[in-house]
């Protein structure tokens, strides 16, 4: 397995300098992923014709990432390696993710900082001039590099440069502030794209040679998460629909350090780095219903409960453990702030030990960015922090290859389900987006363009038009609708039912109901939505319409999933399913595997596949951080 | 205790048409909402009321992504300091408060619609040279080359940038130095960007020209909007890289 991938390159086909120019490529996102793929593919000399939504590739929603980037360089002589960020990654996915496909990202994390330094990204460095690191959760050993508290939008502008490098070098093409809205298929291969103009609502048809999906996750589904409002699930819900199976739907990271809703008018939540827990920590009020400030509440009388359960870790457990932890005792009325919805992460002791100015140093922007927020100062008084929709590790299937099961259709980051099982370590998200599109798909693509006899392809052959006939009708039966209740009400409902059913605890009868009230709340939307505008027009409305509507389906797939894993493990936690300490308990005769669905045509019916996982390097253990 | 704000809002059909200042009345504003959730709240009023809702760009919602951008009483990101506006609160106002949004003006951001503007010269200025050329898979090791503590914060200072464009919005003469010299600087500190200094300097500021974007004439508006608090102090190394590139080179 250790040589899986340095066999895969010296054995892989290779598209010729001369002919990669006549291969079009169409790259959808300029995240991690589809930034870095974009500008890889190009250096390579492919015609590259990469599409955003926003007005500029650089506002990707990766540069909203805050803490790190995890490499084993083992620069600290801490005793990292290669197979320990594989192991540790592996753990930290409860047992729910390919060894092979780990491996290769933690083998690829080394190569991912020395392209990222030499693009020029600023890291954080030591006096000496070195790069400098922090610890994330699931390890013991410090391999997180990063950039402040921006640390996703350092990479990312990195992977923009060298995207505007090749934009000026004419490689490649970008169209920025469309939308893909479906995939063309010719001949069973993914060979273009149907997208909106979002400035003038022209429905575009493009083909290609191949497509890649590099569009994001969907924890937007919950309305409230900390993902960008932007963030959509649409383009691999659209894949999907053609054919492409739909894998792991039901495992979600809810972050642990977010902070807590204030109101029902809120529009998002705003995560706080894990990189906090590097010096912050988590408590709670002893006794229940102590409602004394946390200035006056003594040192005794505070329960740090992290640090009690998991001395091993302590605050520094996995996200989805400090997550579960975290409602176990607000649960149990230990709870503080409105409603008793939130834990204290105290910076106290870590002022009187470091000074103001390293804490400040550190974490001065998280800290700013929380003051302007809440009105709180975290230099006086502790965080309220509560968990949040962050991540979703599920996604498209795709093979090693980062090919889907419709050919030629690759899906590259956070859209695929391939890496991080059923919970993904912090600082591992860059990793695998960078990963995918900087040293991945340059090779697997040349793989298979070389495999595959290609017929020219035209966007006005018949597949175009009937995919773009299918879009245009979308629109109009959206436009058309004239319902009383606004795309956002509806959108809540959804997160609501989302956010209590199938959220951070899920039992066999709540995901039952949140079947039936998906399913009803769709047919609410088709009766009841108000979409205003016109299609040619720039219309934000609209372009939400859609974007719901897919979240209405696939909704309903995830709890599918979720009442189908009877299991917990990772962020999926069934309360069946659970260790007398309240751990997640896997049945590992009986889900060792992936499940990845397929579209039968409706959302009640999807067809179940399975992906049995095996283990050959580690042995799957009772993950513990005791 | 929720507040009644009044709002006069830039409405423009198109990059062509003709707008106007428009007032609309919230009734319930809570003071814990942020400035563009209060929009979100008028635009579904908006929507069941038939008309056609305020187009506005946003995005993270959480001051990073350089998405949002308002002119609030005719102050780019409105009165906060080093804040976005997706960052603004409904807090910092009382009710009763009459508050002007506008879109980001300048000839190198033409209006799209209502306060979308276009702000693809700033990529455009990037293509021209803002970036290292290392190409993927040709890097030494990370620590090849040691940099100091002091260098990469202050390159990390310049490249906070988020490329929101309230530094031309704020400046009398609609210059794009802030943004320009701010990824300049970054590159101009780092070992790495040396190779490409003179022809990166040179050609930006060309195309920053080209975009019709105004010069600077040092008011520092620009840095009092900035949300990232990026100095004009980048300004003036752009002025010495570019004045010691023009020498050398021509």
């Amino acid at each position: 397995m250790a040589d899986k991938w340095t066999y895969f390159k010296s054995h892989a086909k290779l598209v010729s300098p001369a002919n990669k120019r006549k291969f079009k490529i169409l790259v959808v996102g300029t995240g991690l992923a589809g930034g870095a793929a974009a500008a890889s593919l190009g250096e390579l000399g492919y015609q590259v014709h990469c599409f955003c939504l926003q007005d500029s590739a650089r506002r990707a929603h990766s540069v909203a990432a805050q803490g790190g980037i995890n490499a084993a360089k083992n620069y600290q002589n801490d005793g990292d390696s290669v197979f320990r960020l594989f192991y540790d990654t592996v753990k930290g996915g409860d047992f729910r993710s390919r060894e092979a496909n780990v491996y290769r990202l933690a083998e690829l994390s080394v190569n991912i900082i020395d392209q990222c330094v030499a693009q020029g990204v600023p890291f954080a460095r030591e006096y000496g001039g070195h790069l400098a690191n922090r610890s994330f959760g699931g390890a013991q050993v410090s391999r997180t590099f990063y950039a402040r508290g921006q640390t996703g939008q350092q990479l990312l502008l990195g992977a923009y440069g060298s995207l505007m490098r090749q934009v000026h070098a004419k490689t490649v093409e970008m169209h920025e502030r469309h939308e893909l809205l479906d995939i063309v298929l010719v001949d069973g291969h993914a060979r273009g794209i149907i997208c909106r103009n979002l400035v003038t609502g022209e429905i575009e048809r493009h083909a290609g040679d191949a497509v890649l999906l590099c569009t994001g996750g969907y924890s937007t589904v919950f309305y409230l998460s900390t993902n960008a409002v932007n963030c959509n699930a649409t383009a691999i819900w659209r894949a999907h629909k053609r054919g492409a199976l739909f894998a792991n739907p039901c495992f979600t990271q809810i972050h642990p350090t977010c902070i807590p809703q204030l109101g029902d008018e809120q529009s998002k939540l705003t995560l706080m780095s894990e990189s906090l827990r590097n010096d912050g920590r988590v408590w709670v009020p002893a006794k229940a219903d102590d409602t004394r400030p946390p200035a006056q509440i003594p040192e005794g009388e505070r329960d740090y409960f992290l640090e009690r359960r998991y001395p091993a870790f302590g605050n520094l457990v996995p996200r989805d453990i400090a997550s579960r932890a975290a409602k176990h005792e607000c649960d149990d009325g230990k709870g503080v702030g409105p409603g008793k919805r939130s834990v204290y992460l105290d910076f106290a002791q870590a002022i009187v030990r470091l000074g103001h100015t390293t804490v400040e140093q550190r974490y001065g922007n998280l800290f700013a960015m929380y003051d302007e927020i809440t009105g709180d100062d975290p230099y006086h008084t502790p965080m309220r922090i509560y968990p949040a929709p962050h991540y979703t590790m599920g996604g498209l299937w795709v093979d090693y290859h980062l090919q889907s099961t419709i050919p030629g259709l690759f899906v590259l980051g956070e859209a695929n389900f391939s890496d991080h099982g059923a919970n993904r370590l912090g600082a591992s998200a860059l990793m695998q987006g960078l990963a995918d599109g900087y040293f991945v798909i340059p090779y697997t693509l040349g793989d298979y363009l070389a495999s595959h006899k290609h017929k020219p392809v035209d966007k006005d052959g018949p597949a175009f038009f009937e995919a773009k006939d299918n879009v245009t009708g979308n629109i109009k039966r959206l436009l058309d609708n004239k319902g009383s209740r606004t795309v956002r009400e509806i959108h809540w409902d959804l997160g609501r039912i989302m956010w209590n059913k199938v959220g951070m605890a899920r039992d066999e009868a709540g995901l039952k109901s949140a079947i039936d009230e998906i399913a009803r709340l769709r047919d609410e939307f088709w009766s009841n939505v108000k979409v205003s505008g016109t299609g040619e027009q720039l219309n934000k409305d609209l372009e939400f319409a859609g974007r719901v509507a897919d979240f209405l389906e696939l909704g309903e797939l995830m709890a599918r999933d979720a009442l189908t894993r009877e299991e917990s493990c990772g962020g999926h936690f069934r309360t069946e399913y659970q260790t007398e300490e309240g751990e997640a308990r896997r049945q590992d005769d009986k889900f060792m595997c992936a499940q990845a669905w397929e579209w039968t045509g409706d959302a009640k019916n999807p067809k179940l596949h399975r992906e049995e996982l095996t283990f050959e390097e580690v042995s799957p253990g009772q993950r513990s951080y005791k | 205790m929720s507040m009644v704000i009044n709002l006069r809002i830039w409405r423009q059909a198109s990059k062509d048409a003709q707008g106007q200042l428009v007032s609309y009345t919230m009734k319930n504003v809570s003071p814990d909402i942020s400035f563009l959730e209060m929009l979100d709240q008028l635009n579904d009023q908006l929507i069941k009321e038939g008309k056609d809702p305020v187009a506005f760009d946003s995005d993270c919602r959480e001051g990073i992504c350089g998405t949002c951008g308002l002119v609030i009483d005719g102050v780019a990101h409105g009165p906060r300091r080093g804040c976005t506006t997706c960052e603004l609160r409904m807090r910092h106002y009382k009710s009763g408060d009459t508050i002007t949004i506008e879109p980001f003006r300048a000839e190198g951001f033409p209006i799209i619609k209502d306060l979308v503007v276009n702000r693809s010269a700033f990529d455009r200025i990037i293509q021209s040279g803002g970036y290292v050329a290392a190409n993927a898979g040709s890097a030494p090791d990370g620590n090849a080359i040691p940099i100091g503590k002091d260098i990469a914060e202050e390159a990390m200072d310049a490249a906070a940038c988020i490329g929101c464009g309230a530094c031309v919005a704020a400046c009398p003469n609609a210059s794009a130095s802030l943004f320009t010299s701010a990824k300049i600087s970054q590159l101009a500190l780092l070992p790495q960007g040396h190779a490409e200094r003179q022809n990166r300097v040179l050609n930006m500021v060309a195309q920053m020209d080209a975009e019709n974007f105004g010069d600077c004439s040092n008011h520092a508006e620009c840095e009092a909007v900035c949300p990232k608090s990026i100095s004009i102090q980048t300004i003036a190394r752009m002025r010495r890289e570019y004045m010691a590139a023009a020498l050398t080179k021509h």
